[in-house]
């Protein structure tokens, strides 16, 4: 039961899925976005995994909702020091870890414009592991430099900062970032995927270990329970995706 | 009905003179679209819109109906539907000044205007471009700290008014706001709100000890007018959700300027017309 399944039985969400659970290990409190079906199942999978001892806030969700003070209260949990780990992504991301939400070309006419940086403005510099999650791992998201910062990856010694980027999670890889070396590495490629394809489809440099280990797939316990309990409880707030997915009905 | 139960939205629009400084909830969080509908149907104009802490369809439909002049926000996305194309529009076009931000930022400047405090200190945002493009933005070293310790120092946001969406109201002006503590931050924040609900009620609100702590009072209040799902077509806390069909026909229209054109003439004026 606990041997890693099968690369061909497992789908990218549910591997995905079981990387961000990883990455979540030994949070008190952690949080997910609203439109954030992948993070926020990593999110449970992480919580069943503690024995439902880490909290998980799923903006959105009736059921993982821990707040009543307003929209400003993850805000303040993060500068308080409660919030362990959240999740950006970034319509930019370059190889300092700088993020872009905002758009392409000139600030402010854009040529593509972009909704806005929400709160990662703040989040990125109080949050102890911020997960970088991209489902599209391309040289137009993973850019030599982004033109806009809505967050800088890393910043000045006289700058309070207790959180930044902790692992950068794509469709084919998972990086560390080192800040002091201000640089990505990469940590292992997923099944059917390569070190050249990573290199190829990323816009800036990184480092590349001598041996670059496959992800390691799901056992065959945790896929099952990624397509029972979790496919169930993303379905009451990611219906859509659960029904693409898992085939799962709210 | 007189004084602060107004009879219907457009007697609130009324109240909204060109140039004021308004803000406004997200999409879910109680943004008063029939209201907005109106305003854009009065056809107000230069209006600074303070999002708190982003805006969805309500800004967007306020900057294709040309109500806006600067916009405050940390987003503007219409979520899962899409991205605001009235609103990308705009800023491609250079029509509308943008002051972005971060969420945090505008909660802040929100928190010093309930106050009355000339600014509020957060953590975060330097050495980023959001910084950078907001000269009304400083950054100071910490007074209480011997180190070199840094800190942005965000200015009070006090709007004209705040507009948004509750679930009912008594006659008093008293409003039952729930869990949504963003609302009443904007509240004090503002000079005024004007409030439109689900349903006017007999009785005070603030008698019932279960629902005075998720009231307003009407202190706060500038005025109130019932407009049953007032949302629509977004959506209002756990009352109802989005009207997605509608949604994604408004953002196929919303793309092109004849398309944007032909909404309103359909679903803001013709509403006026549909109601006299």
């Amino acid at each position: 039961m606990s041997e890693a399944v099968a690369p061909d039985e497992v789908r990218t969400e549910e591997l995905l899925i079981t990387i961000i659970a990883r990455l979540l290990e030994g949070s008190r409190l952690v949080a997910a976005g609203a439109s954030s079906p992948i993070p926020g199942g990593g999110c449970l999978l992480a919580r069943k995994h503690s024995g439902n001892a880490m909290r998980v806030n799923i903006l959105g969700s009736r059921k993982y909702n821990l707040m009543t003070g307003g929209g400003v209260e993850l805000f303040d949990w993060a500068g308080q020091g409660r919030l362990d780990a959240f999740f950006l992504g970034g319509g930019q991301i370059d190889g300092e870890a700088n993020i872009n939400l905002v758009g392409t070309g000139d600030y402010p006419n854009s040529d593509i414009r972009w909704p806005g940086s929400f709160g990662s403005g703040y989040l990125y510099y109080l949050v102890p592991r911020v997960i970088l999650f991209r489902e599209e791992h391309t040289r137009r998201v993973f850019v030599p430099k982004v033109d806009f910062i809505s967050t800088p990856g890393v910043s000045d010694a006289n700058t309070y900062r207790t959180g930044g980027p902790y692992a950068m999670v794509s469709p084919i890889c998972l990086m560390g970032f080192d800040a002091k070396k201000r640089r990505f590495h990469l940590k292992s490629v997923h099944p059917g995927h390569t070190v050249e394809e990573v290199r190829d489809n990323t816009g800036f440099d990184f480092d590349v270990p001598d041996h670059v280990p496959e992800t390691e797939m799901p056992t065959r316990t945790v896929l099952n329970e990624i397509r029972t309990e979790i496919a169930a409880e993303i379905a009451e707030t990611y219906p859509r995706f659960a029904e693409r997915v898992f085939g799962v009905a709210a | 009905m007189s004084g602060i139960v107004a009879n219907d939205v457009d007697a609130l629009a009324a109240m909204i003179p060109d140039g004021a400084k308004i803000c406004v909830p997200p999409d879910y969080s109680g943004a008063a679209m029939e209201l907005t509908r109106a305003m854009v149907r009065r056809g107000v104009r230069d209006l600074h819109l303070v999002c708190v802490p982003v805006t969805g369809m309500q800004g967007d439909l306020l900057i294709g109906g040309g109500a806006v002049k600067t916009i405050e926000t940390s987003a503007v996305t219409l979520g899962e539907f899409g991205g605001a194309p009235r609103f990308q529009n705009a800023l491609k076009q250079g029509s509308i000044r943008i002051m972005d931000a971060t969420c945090p930022a505008v909660h802040a400047g929100i928190q010093a205007g309930q106050k009355g405090i000339p600014y509020m200190p957060l953590r975060g945002m330097i050495g980023s471009d959001i910084l950078k493009n907001r000269s009304d933005w400083k950054v100071q070293q910490n007074p209480f700290s011997d180190d070199d310790d840094q800190i942005v120092l965000l200015p009070a946001i006090n709007p004209d008014f705040a507009i948004f969406h509750g679930l009912k109201a008594d006659r008093e002006g008293n409003v039952y706001l729930g869990v949504r503590r963003e609302l009443f931050a904007m509240a004090g924040a503002s000079k005024q709100c004007l409030i439109t609900v689900e349903e006017i009620v007999d009785g005070n609100l603030l008698e019932d000890p279960l629902l005075a702590p998720g009231t307003l009072p009407a202190i706060y209040v500038g005025g109130v007018a019932e407009a049953k799902r007032g949302c629509w077509p977004v959506s209002f806390w756990d009352e109802y959700g989005y009207d997605g069909e509608h949604m994604r026909a408004y953002i196929a229209a919303a793309r092109s300027d004849d398309g944007f054109a032909g909404y309103v003439a359909e679903f803001v004026q013709g509403q006026a017309e549909a109601a006299e």
